[in-house]
């Protein structure tokens, strides 16, 4: 009955401060209640005891993500600044496409039938996430990790190449 | 072992058992979790006051001053004084700041340090959480901090605050990594996250000795980390009263300016608390290989006076800092991190993995 209570508390404060982020019109205090969205989904992990999940959460959403958003916000906009409302017709069109959507999604949920699982619940540890992130064997991920790797250190070199002053270049020319 | 008697398992066990024998369980947790809570905010709010004494002493004592004497017997009360000072001072709102995200701010950054305070083991059985990702959870916790900084810089409207957040932001972005892979460096050591475990892994020798090489390096990387991370001297450019009339936090008076300082010297505990748990041993006693009777002797000394006493020795290590070296430019910051640190840390994981691999560590 505790852990019913937390999920509507976590469950309401998502939904809340989701539509708060779409709706605010200053752009800071939209990245301000994403975090708060992001911050409660990580505590829905902890109450389903995956605290790995919760913590990559925390780490990669609340303070990687949000943290480039604000650092992005802090260098382009001024404190004045707010957003312009969308016209009429914009709105309604978006309210009917996010509606179709919201609408597919519930009539999915509502008519699937979820079958109670005999098995007892699993907790899985660090040491399982790890090592099923090296293993190649069935339901490793070495591939993926590897493959992600490589894409990450492909962003890393993107990025030190954009950022990179242009004295080079100069010569070229 | 003759110090397993100062286990503070039996009485948390005894507490438990009286309240769940006399109330329900929905309210026993209830109890608990106040407990805990109202521990931990005494043991913030009474610490961080201790801590700003102690800076003001040990400044004084480098500069050849007394510090404060007036205030009670030795100025013990002093901070105390200032404390009750900060409270009944006004709230200044200026009127052009984002009122929302301006008061916001102050919370973001008291928040992490009590979030990362409940995985530190004080003693043994003194520990209120212990996840199997104890570690990762401490640096996941303090990555949110930095955001109450850039949110206050940014909603006070104020250009000094505003450089001076981004430049707080972008230090403690930069050294999180450090702090981070120094940890990780000796979680391949532990072979745990797990707090307690990797205190329990201790009993046999701190983990500055088991690793010798890179433990000592990660070490020394980990401190100098953690200072910068917690934005102090001689890493405080982001406050540098100098040139920025105290950055961040210029436009904040009262209570809400008592959070950020407050935050920083709690932040200044957890970071000394996690040096001690991951390199010395948390309040494991010090042993000398098998001199009997010394180790016998280090035992008779409680979990609890241990963890201080090295919690105190690495604070003053940093205090030190403070007040010997001057404060460094924003790019020589950046580049102490992304020049230095980053490879000498890459270096010393791969060197950790190696040894642990081939057996070299005691």
């Amino acid at each position: 009955m505790n852990s019913e209570v937390m999920f509507y508390l976590l469950a309401g404060m998502i939904l809340v401060f989701s539509v708060l982020t779409v709706t605010s019109r200053k752009i800071l205090r939209a990245a301000v209640y994403l975090l708060f969205v992001l911050i409660s989904t990580a505590a829905i992990y902890f109450m389903l005891e995956y605290t790995f999940l919760a913590a990559v959460q925390l780490t990669v959403y609340a303070g990687g993500i949000v943290v480039l958003i604000i650092f992005s916000v802090l260098l382009t906009s001024h404190i004045s600044e707010k957003a312009i409302m969308a016209d009429r017709k914009q709105s309604l069109l978006s309210a009917l496409a996010v509606g179709a959507g919201a609408l597919l999604t519930l009539l999915t949920i509502l008519k699937f039938t979820f079958v109670p699982s005999a098995l007892p619940a699993q907790t899985s540890t660090v040491t399982d996430v790890g090592n099923a992130l090296i293993s190649y064997e069935r339901d490793g991920f070495a591939l993926p990790f590897e493959v992600i790797s490589i894409l990450l250190l492909a962003a890393l070199i993107g990025a030190i190449i954009v950022a990179r002053k242009e004295k080079d270049n100069a010569i070229i020319k | 072992m003759a110090f397993e008697k100062y286990d503070f398992t039996p009485l948390t066990q005894a507490i438990h058992k009286a309240l769940i024998e006399n109330v329900s369980p929905l309210l026993t947790t209830i109890i608990e979790w106040t407990i805990i809570g109202v521990l931990f905010l005494l043991f913030i709010a009474i610490f961080g006051l201790l801590l700003v004494y102690v800076e003001r002493k040990v400044c004084a004592a480098f500069q050849q001053r007394l510090g404060p004497m007036r205030v009670g017997p030795w100025g013990l009360l002093q901070t105390i004084a200032d404390f009750v000072k900060l409270l009944m001072k006004e709230l200044i709102t200026p009127k052009s700041v984002d009122k929302f995200l301006y008061n916001l701010a102050p919370f973001i950054v008291i928040i992490v340090p009590f979030l990362t305070i409940s995985v530190i083991p004080f003693a043994p059985g003194l520990q209120a959480l212990d996840f199997d990702i104890g570690i990762f959870f401490v640096t996941a916790v303090s990555s949110v901090g930095v955001i109450g900084v850039l949110l206050a810089g940014w909603a006070s409207n104020n250009k000094y605050s505003l450089i001076g957040g981004m430049r707080s932001g972008a230090q403690i972005v930069s050294y999180e990594l450090s702090v981070g892979m120094s940890l990780i460096t000796m979680v391949i050591l532990a072979g745990t996250m797990q707090i307690s475990e990797i205190v329990e892994l201790q009993r046999g020798g701190w983990f500055l000795f088991k690793g010798h090489i890179p433990a000592v390096l990660a070490f020394f990387v980990f401190v100098v980390a953690g200072t910068a991370e917690t934005n102090r001297g001689p890493f405080d450019l982001a406050e540098a009263e100098s040139e920025l009339t105290a950055g961040f936090h210029t436009e904040y008076s009262g209570i809400k300016f008592a959070f950020f300082f407050l935050a920083e010297y709690i932040n200044l505990f957890i970071v000394s608390a996690m040096a001690t748990i991951v390199f010395l041993g948390g309040w494991m006693p010090f042993h000398f290989g098998d001199w009997a009777a010394f180790n016998n002797v280090m035992d008779f000394i409680p979990g609890l006076v241990w963890f201080f006493i090295k919690v105190f020795g690495i604070i003053f290590l940093i205090m030190w800092f403070k007040w010997t070296f001057p404060r460094l430019r924003i790019d020589q910051i950046l580049t102490l991190e992304w020049k230095y640190l980053l490879p000498i840390n890459l270096f010393n994981i791969l060197l950790m993995a190696t040894m642990v691999l081939l057996g070299w560590h005691w």
